[in-house]
């Protein structure tokens, strides 16, 4: 699986603190323990922890990727950050853009705009299934966004095997939404079907547990079910033992990984490599 | 209408290996595949397999006389057949395997064995192959010894398996050489015994994995699937299994009924044993081995004849 480590994100406290005192200890060590626990991209999140969100990721892009050779994943909703981000990226060991939905009302050529970067800088890129009317209920307007986002791509350049198409979890707790996660199955079932190969398929996991008890339960859970469906990526938090033993053994139970008596540390030893 | 061209791309590589160092006047270099033998790109099946003959540390006595005769008088002389094998049959590498120190076989000690395989070394540049007897108490015995004879030489050492592996990892590591892991025709057990022996610190650049060869009408198909799921697991990249291939063809063929009974209702008996043997390495070729080990001579000629049109001759 192509795990995308969640935690250097400035809504984490260690990591609001680490930018607001202009400290890279914390940053170094989070970007090299994910890194041995097997990210095949590191996510690099601002979020609300500097009003200067542009030379904020620029610190956080220098900082990680010095520490580490895994690929960073910039993740902003605004085009600017993530521009500036890429203007210190080493781009050569690859890079992940996270993310753009279809269209939004303030600016409908959002999608054209992160795949223009992605493409100049032969990156990839995470598109969600979400336009100008927010995140759709149905399976059908799930797959047909992830038609108009992979035609779109594709005219630009960008093949499916850099496309993330992100079929966005809602909490499960919130009304109406806990007939989601088989309508996202149902959904990511037909998105692989669109093109050979297929786009990859990602979704941050921890966002179906929002608000619940048992939050770990029900990540891991949820994990497994949609990598049996063709997930085949996810934003999580890698330091969680327990899920990456879990996402070893779904890959063995699925035959892309050989078994072996050892093979949850096989899969450690290889993760980060294999992607 | 043209049919377009079908090629497979792989993500994944199996690891280059070069053995021979020392007093070696030859390197041999194996693996490196990015693609499936049939791949359809000619540019990235990667190195040429090659060719080990096997030479026994003591005369053979059950050898059929088809095999025993293509040798003529050297079977008594390890040094001389190493010679004959390179110079007359043209093997990339010499096989030095220890039947004679098996403790059902002649139960030979170390120095008998330390002397065999100076002398070989000795006879022949190219780069050679330590083969113990199976036994493992004699193995862990003698092949330390061994090894440490052939300190710098980058010789190939086998085998280690699942459950007797440390001593001759801990000498592979000592002596700067490379090792072959065996598993049973068990594509598990051969990705666990790689973790194994990386664990206690041998890079997996320098293993070389061999499961139980089966030959024609005795498991050769099985050992041709669980190879090429091997290979295919290299090329997409799983980095435990992408270590080089070894398979055993000589010995396995010329211990089957077909080979050496004298029979005549059941073709030549000259040309029966060889072609058995000439077949099973083809097809074994085919799953993805980088070093197949022979004994008849008309067979590796055939083999080799082989390997020149799927992967070019040899320069």
């Amino acid at each position: 699986m192509i795990a995308i480590g969640e935690r250097i994100n400035g809504q984490f406290t260690d990591v609001k603190q680490a930018i607001a005192d202009h400290d890279p200890a914390a940053i170094i060590s989070l970007a090299k323990r994910q890194a041995e626990a097997g990210a095949a991209y590191l996510d690099i999140n601002v979020g609300t922890a500097a009003a200067d969100q542009e030379g904020t990721i620029k610190w956080l892009v220098e900082v990680a990727q010095k520490a580490v050779p895994t690929p960073l994943c910039l993740d902003s909703q605004k085009p600017q950050v993530i521009k500036a981000g890429l203007s210190v990226c080493d781009t050569a060991r690859g890079v992940l853009l996270n993310s753009t939905p279809l269209n939004k009302k303030s600016d409908p050529d959002v999608l054209a705009k992160y795949a223009e970067m992605a493409q100049s800088s032969g990156g990839s890129l995470i598109a969600l299934t979400m336009d100008r009317e927010g995140v759709p209920q149905s399976t059908d307007r799930r797959v047909e966004m992830a038609a108009e986002i992979l035609t779109k791509c594709m005219e630009i350049g960008i093949t499916p095997e850099r496309l993330f198409i992100d079929p966005i979890i809602l909490p499960v707790n919130v009304p109406g939404a806990q007939s989601q996660p088989t309508n996202i199955m149902a959904a990511i079932d037909q998105i692989r079907l669109m093109s050979d190969p297929p786009p990859h398929i990602t979704m941050g996991l921890s966002n179906v547990s929002q608000g619940t008890t048992e939050r770990s339960l029900i990540n891991r859970t949820f994990l497994a079910m949609a990598m049996a469906h063709g997930a085949d990526s996810a934003i999580v938090d890698v330091l969680d033992d327990t899920l990456v033993d879990l996402v070893a053994t779904v890959e063995m139970l699925m035959n892309k990984q050989i078994y072996s008596d050892s093979f949850l540390k096989a899969y450690r030893s290889v993760a980060g490599a294999m992607h | 209408m043209p049919l377009p061209a079908v090629q497979e791309s792989y993500s994944g590589r199996v690891n280059e290996v070069t053995l021979g160092g020392g007093t070696r006047k030859k390197q041999v270099t194996i693996g490196g595949a990015k693609t499936i033998v049939y791949g359809g790109d000619r540019t990235v099946t990667g190195r040429r397999p090659v060719i080990a003959i096997d030479v026994l540390d003591a005369a053979p006595q059950d050898w059929a006389p088809v095999l025993a005769e293509a040798y003529g008088n050297v079977l008594s002389d390890p040094a001389a057949w190493a010679k004959k094998a390179v110079e007359e049959f043209g093997a990339d590498l010499v096989c030095l395997k220890f039947d004679g120190i098996h403790p059902d076989k002649g139960n030979l000690g170390a120095a008998e064995s330390v002397a065999v395989t100076k002398k070989v070394l000795a006879a022949v540049g190219v780069p050679v192959i330590l083969w113990g007897s199976g036994s493992d108490e004699k193995d862990n015995a003698v092949m330390p010894k061994v090894s440490e004879a052939a300190k710098g030489e980058k010789v190939l050492l086998g085998t280690v398996t699942q459950d007797n592996y440390k001593s001759l990892t801990a000498t592979a590591l000592a002596d700067g050489h490379f090792l072959i892991a065996q598993a049973p025709l068990d594509i598990n057990i051969a990705k666990q015994v790689n973790i194994l022996v990386s664990d206690m610190g041998l890079p997996l650049e320098s293993l070389v994995m061999f499961q139980t060869t089966g030959t024609l009408g005795y498991g050769m198909e099985y050992a041709y699937s669980i190879q090429e799921r091997e290979r295919l697991a290299a090329l997409t990249g799983d980095k435990l299994m992408a270590a080089p291939v070894i398979c055993d063809v000589g010995y396995e063929t010329w211990r089957c009924k077909e080979s050496k009974a004298d029979l005549p209702q059941w073709g030549d008996a000259a040309k029966r044993g060889p072609l058995w043997e000439a077949t099973t390495a083809v097809s074994l070729l085919q799953s993805g081995v980088d070093i197949v080990r022979m004994r008849h001579p008309a067979a590796v000629a055939v083999v080799k004849a082989y390997i020149d049109s799927v992967w070019g001759a040899a320069t």
